[in-house]
């Protein structure tokens, strides 16, 4: 819509008047890094974090989540819903894009009321990296290094003030209800297109292949020798699963209270490289193996994702599941390996 | 700005269980009302999730035809799981929870005309039998009908009365095997495919719906191209993990297909070479 500025001063109070009328998510230190996490002050949080160890999905999607809850006794179902309006405050354009996604994924076909609810009364406040987070992200190569789109609001962060990229009517309320800002200068606008320019140049490119490219290349490697190879390494922990911002399987369970008259039925994220994740109950297993599971993992962020949801991405680039690996598989290692072996 | 007033897609309408019968050591069968003789409506090759408050859901296929639904639904548990042990409990008048229909069944409709070759296995005679009924009220728009069915041994074999009526009618043609037999058994024993050769179809004109355990696939698949049925004219039916039954909760995809929308009902041209189908 147009462009307005935010002097660095003036962010505090806007978080803080914020948190007046919203719960505020955004980037806060904890011991091994930062997490999005409620504000309880302003001064929490932290703009210039590099990456989180969980991504923001879970403001979408909680770890766990009530459906409804039940009275056997007096034969009722009430579901629950999710009613805080929120702000989810300093999104990287990564998870961004992967939001994007998980809103269509929940959208389509039957829409998932549950995720919707808590989506609209969400507002997103994304964020410009100027600088690449560490050796594993790869954002550039999988286009998500910036966004145009999925945000109310959008922060860059220039020496003394922070551009607002103004995305919606939600967000041009906030900025109006919230916030201290002004139009864009002319001199301004000239820093964001330097910085911005110069921005580009500072990421590397990881992948050898372009990420639209990606569905192709799965497509051609459901027999590689790669999976075994990398499935023989891999231990199925999950924690792939766990830190992927385009993850949204769940699993739903029963909890009963200790007369058995009450109780919920919950949604709790899940992982596909869990060895009982495709088992029916017969006890056929129809991903028995590491291997099979590790490709599924893959197809799903190279090829069935972004085939099932034009314009959308299975992967965002963000490296989350490297730097959680305890075994060293990494999107970056899979995918170039399997591009030169096709090369 | 106000969020309009919504409900929950995983909350199931309460049910009740209107008649119990055992049919085999290991499965009952369940004719369930629904709230307000409200009809679930549903196409032949369904299924529903089923409830208990406190257990948990399990998808369960619709046995009954929508020929003859009237408020009620009909289906046949076995017991393998939490759901369908605590099910096995329960009595007539009991309560459940019920959400679907969901999947995509058998385009009957499409069959119309055509010659119907119908090859179950096992218990995936219950989720056959809606189509089979469905096509017997609506006899004069197919063609041939044959009905080949296997089970492990003659106590496993489901159904006994309307096999008994099949075998009386003269408009279907009805073969049924068993892998083990027994002392009072003297009907055919042998696999599934045994069958086949029993039998003639004309390919061009026939189709052919399969349904039975995952390692049955494999050796009627051969069979059914092996008498010249296209490709495109077999149906098949996928048992999958589903947990929440609207292609979300990712437990039941097979390759990009979420066998809870696209399937359970699967053309064989649209899953031939897709590495975890068959």
């Amino acid at each position: 819509m147009s462009l307005k500025i935010i002097n660095k001063p003036d962010l505090m109070p806007f978080v803080s008047s914020m948190m007046g009328e919203f719960q505020v998510i955004g980037p806060v230190e904890n011991d091994i890094g930062f997490k999005f996490s409620p504000l309880t002050d302003a001064s929490q949080v932290r703009l210039d974090y590099n990456t989180t160890v969980i991504p923001p999905r879970k403001a979408l999607l909680p770890t766990q989540e009530t459906l409804f809850s039940f009275r056997s006794d007096l034969h009722s179902v009430t579901p629950a819903f999710d009613m805080k309006w929120r702000v989810l405050l300093g999104v990287h354009t990564c998870d961004l894009h992967a939001m994007c996604m998980l809103d269509e994924a929940f959208a389509r076909g039957q829409p998932d009321t549950h995720y919707m609810k808590r989506r609209a009364t969400t507002t997103i406040v994304s964020m410009e990296c100027l600088d690449p987070c560490d050796e594993n992200s790869f954002c550039k190569s999988m286009n998500t290094l910036t966004a145009t789109s999925g945000f109310d609001l959008h922060l860059i962060g220039l020496g003394d003030f922070y551009a607002v990229d103004v995305g919606t009517t939600a967000g041009e309320a906030l900025l109006a209800n919230h916030a201290k800002s002004h139009e864009a200068t002319r001199a301004e606008v000239a820093l964001l297109d330097k910085t911005m320019s110069t921005k580009w140049a500072k990421f590397p490119v990881r992948l050898h292949l372009d990420g639209k490219d990606l569905p192709a290349l799965m497509g051609i490697s459901y027999k590689s020798p790669l999976w075994e190879e990398v499935g023989k390494r891999c231990f199925g922990c999950g924690s792939c699963n766990i830190v992927c911002p385009t993850c949204y399987c769940f699993d739903v369970r029963d909890e009963v209270s200790l007369d058995g008259k009450a109780g919920e039925r919950y949604r709790i994220w899940d992982s596909c490289q869990l060895d009982e994740f495709a088992r029916i109950g017969s006890g056929e297993n129809f991903r028995k193996t590491h291997a099979q599971r590790l490709r599924h993992r893959f197809m799903r962020k190279g090829k069935y994702i972004a085939e099932a949801f034009p314009g959308q991405q299975g992967c965002v680039g963000c490296g989350r599941c490297a730097r959680a690996c305890l075994v060293d598989i990494t999107p970056i290692g899979v995918w170039n390996s399997l591009h030169k072996d096709h090369a | 700005m106000s969020i309009p007033a919504i409900e929950s897609i995983y909350v199931p309408t309460l049910a009740w269980i209107a008649k119990v019968e055992t049919m085999t050591a290991t499965e009952k069968f369940y004719t369930v009302e629904l709230p307000h003789g409200q009809s679930l409506g549903h196409k032949p090759g369904q299924f529903v999730q089923i409830s208990i408050c406190g257990i948990g859901e399990a998808p369960i296929s619709i046995s009954s035809s929508p020929s003859r639904s009237n408020g009620k639904f009909e289906m046949c548990v076995r017991k393998v799981g939490d759901v369908t042990i605590a099910l096995h409990k329960m009595g007539e008048g009991a309560q459940i929870g019920v959400r679907g229909p969901y999947g995509r069944g058998f385009p009957v409709e499409q069959f119309e005309g055509r010659d119907i070759l119908v090859a179950a296995g096992g218990l995936s005679l219950a989720p056959v039998r809606s189509v089979i009924n469905q096509i017997f009220d609506n006899r004069k728009k197919y063609g041939r009908f044959i009905i080949l069915y296997g089970a492990k041994n003659p106590g496993e074999l489901l159904f006994p009365q309307e096999r008994e009526e099949w075998k009386k009618r003269g408009d279907v043609e009805y073969l049924e095997t068993v892998d083990k037999g027994a002392p009072d058994w003297t009907g055919n024993v042998g696999v599934i495919t045994t069958l086949f050769p029993k039998i003639t179809v004309n390919p061009r004109n026939t189709v052919a719906i399969t349904e039975g355990p995952p390692i049955m696939y494999r050796f009627v698949l051969i069979e059914l191209l092996g008498k010249g049925i296209p490709e495109d004219q077999i149906w098949v039916s996928l048992e999958r993990r589903m947990k929440c039954g609207v292609g979300k909760c990712g437990h039941c995809q097979l390759d990009h297909f979420y066998c809870c929308q696209h399937g359970p009902s699967f053309n064989y041209a649209e899953i031939k070479g897709v590495m975890e189908a068959l």
